[in-house]
């Protein structure tokens, strides 16, 4: 076996936590139950993967199979990862028949044809999802396999999930064999982005609440609505006030979990609009400044702003468009016409 | 009674008994808070600030959370000649504690304690140097 498939093992095994090695070498079936009862799962994990490899030496493993581990392991660990969404669009209106066999035949020879070193990986999961991992060489050297782009195409859909490369050279030729795979004509970036590729997914698939009214809305646990067993001596004077900050949040928000996004990020291109007595700026340049809200997991802080009292409600519609655009960076410009008023651009 | 900010809204007129003690409740994490406050004072009527409105900061466990001085609000206090109270929500015996403080201090705004009055918190906030 080659030794920097037997280094890539030996690293890929180290990553997993100990509990879980077990489960994800079975899930891998490269290495016999037999052989893995012959592991020791509780000694230090140094010691566990050295074992893993000695075993993956006796069946002869090479790079293919220990990239078939590294997607096993990414896969369940996908939040690891930072993930864009591309949309990729049809020339006409014809709903071509998948052909799964074809779509790899057609992205392999395209990417090979473009860069003779590339380890290309394929798997399958039962939600239509599709996970491409590529490793990427040069001419003259080997790929590299430490630094993959990984892929995941739901082949009924236009999106696909990319979590690219550090190697940006690679990302164009990447979108290249996609949509001659899978017979589009054209690809672009959207701009949404998060480590949840679940949230990712439920965005653009819009599987998650929207704000159309389900029969009862039920009361959430974060505690948006009142406590059933609060105190009858306690008199609430500004309860119409909060219930309609409540009924304008499940409007906007919907009354279901939000999908999780860590930050949105707004880059503004206006005029600086002051006082003209203050005589600050007085250059017709746009103020350049860039916006970013953090938060573990942004849509639901968001949502908890008006209840909680720090913000007035309605939210600024720039936020709570999030999700219905799909969509987590903007650029903000003037709006060239008679009202001197920011507009987001599309 | 509950309520976000004042003046209260005119619709429960009726149904709200007489008022006897005003706590306004400051969160030191959050500036929104002391300015809200700030405005709401503007709505409570003068004969009030005789011993019967307090000012209640919360929140002073956490001391890396802190968004407004201490300064600023024992000079609200002062401006406003009513006392500035302390405590941590978090902490149920301080919760308490706290909580044991203002149902006496409502006692004597409501006139419940014979031979004291809500004027005499007013007297103990004169400091000493100031006769």
């Amino acid at each position: 076996m080659d030794e920097t498939v037997a280094e890539y093992i030996r690293r890929t095994v180290l990553k997993i936590p100990r509990d879980e090695i077990k489960m994800m070498l079975q899930n891998w079936g490269f290495l016999s139950e037999a052989q893995l009862q012959t592991l020791n799962f509780h000694q230090i994990k140094d010691n566990i993967s050295q074992e893993v490899v000695q075993l993956c030496e006796e069946n002869s493993a090479d790079i293919k199979q220990a990239a078939a581990l590294d997607i096993i392991y990414n896969h369940i660990y996908q939040n690891k990862r930072m993930w864009s969404v591309y949309q990729m669009k049809k020339s006409g209106e014809e709903l071509e028949y998948f052909d799964i066999t074809d779509f790899k035949k057609k992205f392999k020879r395209r990417l090979r044809s473009a860069l003779k070193n590339v380890t290309i990986t394929f798997k399958e999961y039962e939600d239509n999802a599709i996970w491409i991992r590529v490793a990427w060489g040069t001419p003259h050297k080997k790929p590299n396999q430490y630094k993959p782009s990984y892929v995941v195409y739901h082949s009924q859909t236009p999106y696909v999930f990319i979590s690219s490369s550090v190697l940006k050279s690679t990302l164009p030729l990447l979108c290249q064999a996609l949509i001659v795979a899978s017979n589009y004509h054209d690809i672009r970036e959207m701009e949404l982005r998060s480590h949840s590729l679940n949230s990712l997914k439920d965005i653009v698939f819009k599987r998650y609440s929207q704000n159309f009214q389900t029969d009862t809305p039920k009361p959430l646990q974060g505690g948006n609505v009142e406590p059933e067993n609060a105190d009858i001596r306690i008199v609430e004077e500004n309860k119409s006030e909060k219930e309609r900050i409540h009924r304008l949040n499940q409007e906007v928000f919907g009354s279901g979990p939000q999908p999780k996004l860590e930050f949105a990020q707004y880059r503004l291109e206006t005029m600086f609009k002051s006082d003209p007595k203050m005589d600050v700026l007085d250059k017709k340049e746009p103020f350049r400044c860039l916006v970013k809200f953090s938060s573990p997991h942004l849509l639901e802080s968001l949502k908890s702003l008006a209840p909680a009292g720090m913000a007035d409600a309605p939210l600024s519609p720039l936020l709570t468009c999030i999700p219905h655009k799909a969509r987590n960076y903007f650029k903000i410009r003037e709006k060239k016409s008679l009202y001197p008023e920011s507009f987001v651009s599309p | 009674h509950l309520a976000t900010s004042l003046p209260l809204p005119s619709e429960r007129d009726h149904l709200r008994p007489r008022i006897d003690l005003v706590v306004f409740m400051i969160d030191i994490k959050s500036k929104y808070s002391l300015k809200n406050v700030e405005t709401s004072l503007a709505y409570v009527d003068a004969s009030y600030f005789l011993g019967k409105v307090c000012f209640l900061v919360t929140g002073v466990g956490r001391k890396n959370d802190c968004s407004i001085e201490t300064n600023s609000v024992c000079k609200l206090g002062e401006a406003y000649c009513s006392p500035v109270l302390f405590c941590e929500l978090e902490l149920e015996g301080v919760r308490v504690a706290t909580a044991q403080r203002l149902v006496r201090m409502l006692g004597i705004c409501a006139g419940q304690i014979p031979g004291v009055s809500a004027l005499s918190f007013v007297s103990l906030m004169r400091k000493s140097n100031d006769d």
